[in-house]
């Protein structure tokens, strides 16, 4: 049997009008979506260039370990850099355990019922709420109820309850997103719900969980509003020594110096955004390494 | 059907209800010491839901309830002070599709016993179960490698490995040839018989072919309801049963 034989007459190549026409949105949407990608692009770069060329200049040794002064030349970050790492340490300090046992509870525990449902759409909901209005509750709680006045403690615990939200949320991904087949084959062998989480669920959770920790950190760093609202001092001439004492933090020194009327102040103010996004990049660094540590076992 | 063997499991009027409504109805039957018995039916027949009563896996799934008893040498497992990690201990489970545990192939196998504490060598019980899966020959050289690392079929026998490491008296088996190809599940056919020594197998099935070839009794059921449950052999070939014979010679409707 001749198992090749010729086909006539050719039917690919006589492609109709409505095909080239179907071609042509096509292409049309791909260049639209890659104009509005360089656009968003284009803007960042701009900002970057701006802050990078007004802050440059100023950015040294002596900056990073300066008080604030009156003097342009010799101000320096080094309170608003220490508190703001004092006050991200203990706000992820207090976050992630809360933050990611909440997590597990509703995802591993809690029942299916109304009362689950009506705390997860809360925590949602949570999330978007604006910054400032934590800033109150803060003030009200932890600043005047609890008497932790303007501490480092008090800024971080009000940070918490901001990003508790958005940790929670990312938490519940992670863990959702461990196949539940995993859980069952635990199970199969006898394993109560504990080893089930510590053993199976945790190990391959934390990738997520921590890049969703590090994001929310992030965020945490860039708040001005609610630390404002507790009292974060914007003159501190000294470093924290402990969470009980008084801070301020790098976006409340710029926004301190971007409302001062000599130019070079807004040139500081530059140089501390610079210091603000290093910091930032490089806990986005950790997050990134992070997740693929865990993505390449 | 004759009935020399001791029951191991017994199934006394059960139903099982998702959200109300029932997926199993009022099955009763006794499952015997170390044979193999095939529970077959349509998708959708409540097998697989029966299946897993046997064992307490229906506990994760949300909104079901049971009714009637279901005894495990005589004492039920849904009695009040009954713990069901206990009753896993000794009812194991292999799965439709093969969930290894992402971490190395003797991890897979040796977790089970570590947690649960059992005695003897760990390294040794490891061995031994994956020699009983006919896997050992396979994996003896990278027993720290990934699981996923394994085929399919392969993924399977560490599954059943993973189960045979606790030693359980039944292993209860959920379609676990319907993610392979004809080769392992002829491996995993072979297996079963070599299983029945020590062990009571229970495996539901959508392979009539598969049924009829390793088990020893079969039951059919049929939207929730146990239609025809005796010898593989009688089921097959001289039914009672009109709707099982319309479903086992492959007639419908």
């Amino acid at each position: 049997m001749d198992l090749i034989k010729p086909v006539t007459p050719e039917v690919i190549g006589r492609r109709s009008g409505s095909l080239r026409r179907r071609h042509l949105y096509s292409r049309a949407f791909r260049i639209a979506c890659i104009g509005f990608t360089m656009s968003a692009v284009g803007v960042l770069g701009l900002l970057i260039y701006q802050v990078a060329a007004a802050g440059l200049p100023w950015l040294d040794l002596q900056f990073l370990t300066s008080f604030p002064s009156r003097f342009p030349e010799r101000a320096g970050v080094k309170s608003a850099l220490y508190g703001t790492l004092w006050v991200v340490s203990f706000t992820a300090m207090i976050s992630l355990p809360v933050g990611v046992l909440a997590a597990i509870y509703l995802e591993e525990y809690a029942p299916a019922s109304t009362m689950t449902r009506i705390i997860e759409i809360n925590i949602a909901n949570l999330a978007g709420v604006p910054s400032i209005v934590y800033g109150i509750l803060g003030l009200a709680v932890f600043v005047r109820f609890l008497g932790l006045e303007r501490s480092v403690i008090a800024g971080a615990l009000t940070m918490s309850l901001l990003i508790l939200p958005v940790i929670i949320i990312s938490a519940k991904e992670a863990i959702r997103a461990v196949p539940s087949s995993i859980r069952l084959a635990a199970f199969a062998v006898g394993a109560t719900q504990w080893q089930v989480v510590r053993s199976h669920v945790l190990p391959s959770a934390i990738p997520g969980i921590l890049t969703g920790v590090i994001l929310a950190l992030s965020r945490a760093i860039g708040e001005t509003a609610p630390l404002i609202m507790i009292g974060a001092l914007t003159y501190v001439a000294f470093v924290p020594d402990g969470p009980m004492d008084e801070f301020t933090a790098l976006p409340i020194q710029i926004f301190n110096w971007t409302s001062r009327p000599q130019a070079e102040f807004h040139e500081l103010a530059a140089a501390g955004i610079i210091v603000l996004l290093a910091v930032l990049l490089t806990m986005n660094a950790v997050a990134v390494f992070i997740r693929y540590q865990g993505t390449r076992k | 059907m004759k009935q020399p063997e001791n029951a191991v499991l017994e199934a006394r009027n059960v139903t099982i209800r998702y959200s109300g409504e029932a997926a199993v109805k009022g099955v009763s039957l006794s499952l015997f010491e170390k044979k193999i018995t095939a529970i077959i039916g349509p998708s959708g027949c409540g097998k697989s839901t029966l299946l897993r009563s046997l064992n307490r896996m229906n506990d994760f799934i949300d909104h079901v309830t049971q009714e009637g008893e279901i005894l495990y040498r005589n004492s039920d497992l849904y009695g009040e002070h009954v713990d069901p990690v206990e009753v896993r201990l000794h009812i194991g489970m292999v799965f439709q599709r093969p969930n290894p545990f992402p971490k190395s192939i003797y991890r897979n196998v040796a977790w089970g016993p570590t947690i649960n504490g059992l005695s003897g060598d760990i390294n040794e019980r490891v061995e031994r179960a994956l020699k009983q899966a006919a896997l050992w020959d396979e994996v003896k050289d990278r027993l720290d490698d990934s699981a996923l690392n394994l085929s399919g079929g392969q993924q399977q026998r560490l599954c059943i490995a993973r189960a045979l490491a606790m030693e359980p008296e039944v292993i209860l088996m959920d379609e676990p040839c319907s993610a392979l190809d004809p080769v392992s599940t002829a491996r995993i056919e072979d297996l079963l018989f070599e299983l029945k020594e020590k062990y009571t197998i229970v495996i539901v099935t959508h392979n009539m072919q598969q049924a009829s070839r390793v088990s020893d009794y079969t039951a059919f059921m049929e939207s929730g309801v146990l239609i025809e449950y005796g010898d593989t052999d009688e089921v097959f070939t001289r039914p009672k049963q009109k709707r099982t014979e319309d479903y086992v010679t492959g007639r419908f409707g």
